[in-house]
């Protein structure tokens, strides 16, 4: 019988070939962008809540300080997220009719807590710690992102360990001075390389390598 | 000699499993927790459609308070003192809540029944609070009642009483030591002048009772142990079975602990004992004898140590024993003690009692106080004048205040079929159990974390209990429904406590005076010191001579269950037993020589015949049992104990005659054909000349220092391809040393591991499989004799080796020694090649065979500690050193801007330990209690000649015989 | 003909390859010639010369043709029904492949909790089986590759099965270290990718080694086994009836056209390939040895390991490859292509791998004694007289003791006795295993963790369900494909000078 394979068939196959090499890498390729795209990490995705809370309007138009309602921030793992009373404590006065603010009130009334949507949500097998990083030059901007300027609050970093190691493996690169934690719009100085070596050795940062150990941050 | 069962049967065991086509497959699904596990099939296989890892998280929800109590910072642990109960005594705890919910009790160091350390079981009693199969709702017969309902019912039983003065009212309760209740019952003796109290503990202590030491019924004998030189005990378990075992665990070690070669010296414990025991396993002469003999020994004693008597003739193997033990008595009158224990009948009691007077031990290492019970009483006996009116139907009211009589009461009294001749019966109960089955009434009752109440520990002391948590369900605590029984509106427990409290100091000051109480958990008890009347006031009654032909019965508490009150406890069903490593069963313990005459093997059962009564029960053969005695565990066979308790064992109870509470001749025995596959931790007690365990004497050590370290030659530091210092850094370098020498091998240690770090249960099928989570084992092993060997105690917890075998071999870097020495084990990283656990010598490693914490109840899962992950199956995890505690400690630090503090982290285990064996700490600093403790030269690590340089190291055993006896 | 490694194609190269080519084109039957008539007429006298020895020194039967290598080969494929045995087997072959699947799904729904592993015995019938199937997978490139650059022609009859055997087994092989993970889920944490955690594989670990060793045994073992199957398929497309053959094996043959240019490149190619595939041969079970001679665990940690895993591998491979053979043989009635010599050769090849296995036992057992080490000389006093001694001392009987069998040149001649021997290899080779891992493992250094392993009926199920995906493949192989090289036997009619070994 005839040949399944004409004359052209080289040219194809050499074609072929190329195609398949091109695909695959294609392929790793893709997996590797969608694994850092927002629709895996969240990053810059505003998430719906039951009350749409403003953090561009609280801490950008009315300048709360970010300790105001998270109050554990400075001693606790934990940063603490308000409760209820705590939004009262304004909004018993300021629009205590508005629709947008009715499940507050109804939370209070009720005594049934509000039920937010988490934004920086890192996994259960890691112990951050709040407490240590604010204490240590870590300001709020350096993980959150400018939040004054988020009507909806969306993640601001992938919140990935290899991110997480950028810092713990060069502190130096993002500590801050302790006046400047809370400025959410504190940039790095042009000598940033020199004072952060300063600020490193002044709060007494662990630069032995310690920092990127597994048990600091998995138990 | 030493293989058990297993190993010997395994070849035959191997062969049938080769023949048969459905080996255990067949089994998986009668147990119960896999039956479970099968409806989370779609959740597994989800994770398994190879998303597990890959899939986009999940949004959570964040859910904060509606109004913040000012004194809860989320993700900060609060700590409140309160106390826990061992049969009616209380020790004080210190217990860890996490946004309102306790996760872990500790002991309280300011409580002398305590010093920081706790029992096994109160370490279990925060999962009892978490239990699903507690009793939620009042229930009346089999419907659900209210508090209302359950009032005005007992409102018109209560009126008719009131006529004839509550002569138709009893009221049966246990061991009551709390304060509170004491005076409500009072009241209720007041307001019903005919009715009765009645008390029943199953492990009662009246033979302590009738002793009356110094002259006043109950009184209670406190002993210092850290002040004797010698000590002889006969059957007393006193370091672990006793009111103040805790206490005098701690006291012994400091008399037992060796600083170092110059001047050491330690006390000289003379043990004996029907059957082995915590206590007995830890003496430096040991004897094995029937327990109908010790009171003879007893005497023998008595005669020869000169505090008067006759003497008697004891057994041959003993007189060198009494000889010694005299001997030495006699040379250090006013430093030693002679205790007995409540096994043993009155007159031991009170012949120990003289010898202690006429030794002039009576306040320089004994001293006598008041009772701290508010009315101690013949139990027994208060028991069966009870029974006695229940059939004659006097008794028309019975409220029955927690306990379990129907399954714990001397078997001739048939207490069962009495209640039902009682018209209305009310029990009052933490769990639905074989005692509420009977009774019309169940009222739920509150665990001691959910309502107030006080308690006294053994000298008296006073604790608060304090509540750390509302009532998960509609309990109420005893306090209420007695405050029922007063007919007015009920109080609050908190109202009625601190009433009782206000009594005693209705001044302005009390508010002040109550706080403190409340922070730090232990006032100073009521009722002083008595004057020594050398126990004289006891009638010598002479010995009885043992009735009855055949073998000895012994009735002995469960190691893990105790009377059976815990036996719905996972953490305690799991703990391996001391001696044979038996998890979630009991057996009846015979000795290697009656066994080989019977020719039983372990598994085995036997049909006990004891006067007219027969039980058929597993045996198990232990070595250092007395020849002729057998003996049964109380606290298992329940009927009724909820899905982990139920059905487990053999019910000893059914044995038990209030004419041999404790032990009693003329049993006989009769090998039948059923085989019980026991499930053991460990399965061979042979060291096998190998030297993980180093033990000597103390005359041994002062002539030779070095004798432990000169057992294995250890490798050079850098005798290794890596760079030895690879790890070497300016900060921090953990380690721990366990001291053998004063470890008495409790098994603390482990089950606060478990609580502390979220260990899972994975019931008996597993552990058969050897497939058991605890991250701390007690290894024992036996030398010598079958019939008297030696008892090594060995903890071993992941030695945390700075050349971990372990690190090389994992493909992933899941586990890995960090720069402060710790040998970290990365859950969320490890796939579960196994290698590692393969590569460790030591096998410390644990592995999730299934998803042990996948069949967790809603209540169950409160429990766990959120300071550690909760690891999924197919993950090994291991000692961690309780990381979780270096890095609070750590941040503290840092935040402080200072190093931390020497004895600023302590392990669970080491918390726990009674006897302080366990030393933990940075060997960077050599002020450091760990870096004294490793210099001493009794320090070695286990296998270290295979250069793992273990960060965990052992201080050696020793032992202190009196050389003029060889043993 | 002369073989040539030079990849420089001169002049007179070419001129040789060319006439390599015409003889070839010839051989591989695509030249037609009438039926019955060969180039070379078969010479009887030489066909029945004897080999000192005393067996026949020729690797072909008499009177065989072209036609005839030709028909027998190919009609097995193209023909409709099989014989009945053919069905049977595969019938019960593909039985066990869906208890397989059945296993295999339970595993990943409960865990390999469902196994008698426990703590000591963390390693159970996953890992022996692995070990196990990555051995027999060493018969293949070991007769391809080696045996073809010896210039060994006795390697033609059976090279084809050899390799697609080695081919199923690696798959095997390559299935077990997965499905013995404790999250299998997460087996691609053992490549280096660059993941959102910033981390690698942990490289000293052997686990590591062993993903790139297996994984490159079985990209090299395939394009050795389809390549030397090219010329084969063009063959059988041309001798096919069937359209959807034609296209089949069309597509497969990838357009051979059988031109000298063809068969020279291929020749260097094929060449190439035996050449890469040596080494492999060596390192494979090598690394696999690592896997316990690596760890400190008594009766794993040592340096014969390498050896006497390499020897163990292919004696178990020869065995597996005879077992196969030899009902093949019969079933098909390929007497006169897989003569009594191969059959003799392989024997040969078998036992003495085999004496080197025994030896390995000897130096271990002296090793442990001579080693001083309390540990070492336990494990090996437990290893024959302990709680699992009776299965070592079925190793023993197994793998030393029957073979002996094979001194005798009747015994490796009768098809039936080297069969049975044959079998006991591979059920002993299975055992050796099972020795290592879980009589090791069960009791080491701390004798309060010993234990025992009691395997479950899942264990089992892995076991024989892992064989019934070996059998399934081989039986759609033996189905679809030439199983002996119909261009190689071709080439001993052309060339009896080859045929003919003494």
């Amino acid at each position: 019988m005839a040949q399944i394979f004409a004359r052209s068939s080289n040219v194809h196959s050499k074609v072929i070939i190329v195609l398949v090499v091109v695909l695959v890498c294609g392929a790793g390729w893709t997996t590797y962008a969608v694994f850092w795209s927002p629709y895996t990490t969240y990053v810059g995705v505003p998430l719906d809540q039951p009350v749409p809370f403003s953090h561009k309007h609280h801490v950008g138009d009315d300048g709360i300080d970010c300790r105001y309602c998270h109050t554990s921030v400075e001693k606790s793992s934990f940063a603490g997220v308000p409760s209820t009373q705590v939004c009262m404590t304004c909004h018993s006065q300021l629009w205590n009719e508005t629709p947008t603010l009715a499940p507050v009130r109804a939370s209070l009334t009720s005594d049934k807590p509000l039920r937010w949507n988490r934004v920086n949500d890192l996994p259960d097998f890691v112990y951050f710690n709040h407490s240590i990083h604010v204490n240590k030059g870590v300001g709020c901007s350096t993980c959150h992102g400018e939040i004054d300027k988020m009507p909806l609050t969306w993640r601001a970093q992938t919140l990935y360990m290899k991110w997480c190691l950028e810092c713990h493996r060069a502190p130096q690169n993002y500590v801050r001075p302790s006046d400047q934690i809370y400025n959410l719009h504190w940039k790095p100085p042009p000598d940033q390389e020199k004072q952060g070596a300063r600020l490193v050795a002044q709060y007494r940062i662990d630069t032995s390598g310690r920092l990127t150990n597994c048990s600091v941050c998995h138990r | 000699m030493w293989r058990s069962l297993e190993e010997l049967a395994a070849t035959p065991g191997f062969e049938e499993m080769l023949h048969r086509e459905f080996p255990r497959g067949a089994s998986e699904w009668t147990n119960e927790m896999q039956r479970r596990d099968f409806l989370r099939l779609m959740g597994a296989s989800v994770a398994l459609a190879g998303l597990g890892a890959c899939t986009k998280q999940p949004i959570e929800k964040i859910v904060p308070y509606v109004d913040q109590p000012e004194e809860v910072i989320p993700g900060k642990p609060l700590r409140f003192a309160s106390a826990t109960s061992f049969c009616g005594f209380g020790q004080g705890i210190v217990v860890t809540s996490y946004e309102g919910r306790p996760t872990k009790i500790e002991g309280n160091p300011d409580h002398p029944a305590s010093r920081g350390a706790t029992s096994v079981w109160a370490q279990a009693d925060v999962l009892d609070l978490y239990d699903p199969d507690r009793a939620k709702v009042l229930t009346n017969g089999d419907s659900g009642a209210t508090w209302g309902t359950f009032l005005d019912r007992l409102k018109v039983a209560l009126d008719a009483q009131a006529g004839s003065g509550g002569a138709g009212l009893r009221i049966l309760t246990q061991t009551v030591t709390s304060p509170t209740m004491a005076a409500q019952l009072q009241e209720i003796g007041q307001k019903f002048p005919t009715a009765k109290w009645h008390q029943w503990e199953p492990l009662t202590r009246d033979a302590e009772r009738e002793a009356r030491a110094g002259g006043v019924f109950g009184a209670e004998t406190l002993y210092d142990f850290s002040k004797a030189k010698v000590i002889v005990a006969l059957d007393s378990d006193f370091l672990y079975l006793h009111p103040a075992a805790l206490r005098h665990a701690r006291d012994f070690a400091t008399r037992r602990r060796v600083e170092g070669p110059q001047g050491a010296s330690m006390s000289r414990f003379y043990a004996v004992e029907p059957t082995p025991s915590i206590t007995g396993s830890n003496a430096d002469h040991r004897l094995a004898l029937a327990g109908h003999e010790i009171p003879k020994l007893a005497a023998a004693l008595a005669a020869l140590v000169g505090s008067g008597g006759e003497g008697a003739n004891v057994p041959d193997e003993a007189t060198t024993w009494v000889w010694a033990a005299a001997q030495d008595l006699r040379a250090n009158a006013g430093a030693s003690i002679v205790i007995a224990g409540e096994t043993q009948p009155p007159e031991v009691h009170a012949l120990v009692g003289q010898i202690n007077a006429s030794l002039g031990n009576i306040n320089t290492t004994i001293r006598h106080c008041a009772s701290v019970e508010t009315n101690p009483v013949n139990q027994l006996q208060s028991l069966q004048q009870l029974v006695q009116e229940m059939k004659s139907g006097a008794v028309e009211v019975l409220l029955i205040l927690g306990g379990n009589p129907v399954y714990d009461a001397p078997a001739d009294l048939d207490f069962a079929g009495a209640l039902q001749k009682v018209k209305l019966r009310l029990h009052h109960s933490l769990w639905p159990n074989e005692t509420s089955e009977r009774c019309q009434w169940l009222i739920p009752a509150t665990h001691f974390l959910e309502s107030w109440s006080d308690i006294r520990a053994f000298d008296g002391t006073v604790t608060i209990v304090q509540p750390l948590v509302e009532p998960l369900y509609d309990g109420f605590s005893a306090h209420q429904l007695l405050d029922a029984f007063l007919l007015q509106p009920v109080r609050s427990a908190y109202d009625l406590v601190r009433a009782t409290w206000q009594k005693n100091n209705p001044t302005t000051t009390f508010e002040a005076q109550w706080r403190s109480i409340l922070s730090d958990g232990a006032t100073p008890g009521i009722g002083g010191d008595l004057t020594p009347e050398q126990g004289a006031a006891s009638a010598r009654a002479a010995i009885a001579p043992p009735t009855g032909q055949g073998l000895e019965i012994l009735f002995r508490p469960d190691p893990s269950t105790l009377d059976g009150r815990y036996a719905n406890n996972g953490w305690l069903q799991e703990l391996p037993k001391p001696f044979s490593k038996i998890t979630w069963d009991n057996a009846a313990l015979v000795s290697p020589k009656l066994a080989a005459r019977e020719h039983l093997e372990n598994g085995d059962y036997i049909e006990l015949n004891f006067r007219g009564r027969k039980l058929g029960a597993p045996i198990w053969i232990l070595p250092g049992q007395a020849e002729n005695s057998v003996t049964l565990q109380l606290g298992y066979g329940r009927k009724k104990a909820g899905q982990t308790g139920t059905n487990k064992g053999y019910n000893a109870y059914t044995l038990r005659t209030s004419d041999a509470l404790w032990q009693g001749v003329g049993l006989t025995i009769r090998k039948i054909d059923r085989h019980l596959k026991f499930a053991t931790t460990q399965n061979h007690f042979s060291i096998e000349g190998r030297d993980m365990y180093r033990a000597g004497t103390l005359a041994e050590f002062i002539r030779q220092p070095q004798f432990a370290t000169e057992m294995a030659e250890v490798p050079k530091h850098d005798e290794t391809l890596y760079n030895p210092d690879e790890y070497k850094n300016a900060g921090y370098a953990w380690a721990m040393v366990v001291d053998l020498n004063t470890c008495i091998g409790c098994n603390a240690c482990t089950i606060a591991c478990q609580a502390e770090n979220n260990i899972p249960i994975v019931g008996k099928a597993q552990v058969i499989a050897g497939r058991e989570m605890h991250w701390i084992r007690v290894d024992t092993y036996y030398a010598g004799p079958p019939n008297d060997p030696q008892f090594h105690h060995q903890p071993v917890p992941c030695m945390h080796c700075q050349d971990a075998p372990c690190e090389l071999v994992c493909p992933v870097a899941a586990t890995m020694t960090d720069d402060e020495g710790l040998n970290v084990q990365v859950y969320n990283r490890c796939v579960g090649t196994r290698y590692c656990s393969n590569n460790c010598p030591y096998k410390v490693r644990r592995f999730n065979f299934l998803e042990y914490n996948g069949a967790l109840s809603p209540s169950e899962k409160l429990v766990k500690n959120p300071e550690v992950t909760v690891r999924c199956r197919g993950v090994m995890e291991k000692c961690t050193y309780c990381l979780q505690r270096i890095n609070a400690a750590r941040i503290t630090a840092q935040l402080e801007e200072r190093k931390i503090r020497d004895g600023e982290i302590v392990p669970a285990c080491a918390q726990v330990c009674p006897a302080e064996a366990i030393t933990f700490g940075d060997i960077h600093d050599p002020k450091s209690r760990v870096s004294r403790r490793k210099a001493l030269p009794l320090d070695y690590g286990m296998l270290a000649e295979l250069n793992t340089r273990p960060r965990t190291s052992y201080a050696a055993k020793l032992r202190n015989p009196n050389p003029q006896l060889k043993s | 003909m002369v073989r040539s490694f030079d990849l420089r194609i001169g002049k007179k190269r070419r001129r040789k390859f060319a006439k390599a080519g015409r003889l070839r084109q010839q051989a591989s039957g695509l030249c037609f010639p009438e039926k019955g008539m060969s180039t070379i007429p078969p010479n009887e006298k030489k066909n029945t010369r004897m080999s000192p020895l005393g067996y026949p020194s020729n690797l072909l039967a008499p009177n065989q043709t072209y036609e005839s290598v030709n028909e027998t080969i190919g009609s097995i494929v193209l023909r409709n029904r099989q014989p009945a045995p053919w069905w049977i087997g595969f019938v019960v072959a593909f039985c066990l492949l869906m208890m397989f699947f059945f296993a295999l799904a339970w595993l990943f729904i409960r865990g390999v909790g469902i196994w008698g592993i426990n703590i000591p015995v963390a390693w159970g019938f996953a890992i022996v089986n692995f070990v196990w199937w990555v051995g027999i997978g060493h018969a293949g490139t070991f007769i391809s590759a080696i045996l073809l650059l010896m210039f060994q022609h006795w390697r033609t009859a059976i090279n084809r099965f050899a390799e697609a055997m080695t081919l199923f087994a690696v798959a095997c092989a390559g299935l077990m270290p997965l499905l013995h993970l404790g999250r299998p889920w997460l087996f691609y944490y053992l490549f280096p990718y660059p993941d959102t955690m910033g981390l690698w594989p942990q490289f000293r670990s052997p686990l590591v080694w062993d993903v790139f060793a297996v994984g490159t045994y079985f990209l090299v073992s395939l394009m050795f086994w389809y390549l030397g199957l090219v010329p084969d398929l063009a063959t059988i497309r041309d001798r096919a009836q069937k359209t959807w053959q034609r296209k089949f094996y069309g597509i497969l043959a990838l357009g051979w056209r059988n031109s000298a240019a063809h068969w020279q490149r291929h020749q260097i190619a094929y060449l190439l390939l035996g050449g890469l595939a040596t080494p492999l041969v060596l390192s494979v079970h090598s690394v696999v040895s690592f896997d316990f001679a690596v760890a400190i665990v008594p009766g794993w940690h040592s340096t014969i390991f390498p050896p006497y895993f390499v020897a163990g591998a292919i004696y178990s491979g020869f065995a597996m490859v005879l077992n196969i053979v030899i009902p093949v043989r019969k079933i098909y009635h390929l007497e006169n292509l897989i003569t009594e010599r191969y059959l003799n050769n392989m024997a040969n090849v078998m036992f003495v791998t085999g004496l080197m296995v025994a030896y390995g036992y000897v130096i271990e057992a002296f090793m442990s004694w001579y080693s001083g080490d309390i540990f070492e000389q336990y494990m090996m006093m437990n290893r024959a007289f302990g709680p699992y001694g009776w299965v070592f001392w079925c190793l023993m009987a197994c793998n030393v003791f029957i073979p002996q069998a094979l001194w005798s040149a009747r015994i490796r001649r009768n098809p039936l006795t080297l069969f049975i021997v044959a079998f006991f290899i591979n059920v002993g080779m299975w055992v050796e295993r099972f020795v290592i891992v879980i009589t090791s493992l069960h009791r080491d250094f701390t004798p309060s963790a010993w234990g025992m392993f009691y395997p479950t009926f899942w264990d089992w199920a892995t076991l024989f369900g892992s064989v019934g995906l070996f059998l399934t493949l081989l039986f759609l192989f033996v189905r679809f494909f030439p199983m002996i090289s119909i261009s190689e036997s071709r080439e001993l009619v052309a060339e009896p000078q080859k045929a003919n070994v003494l």
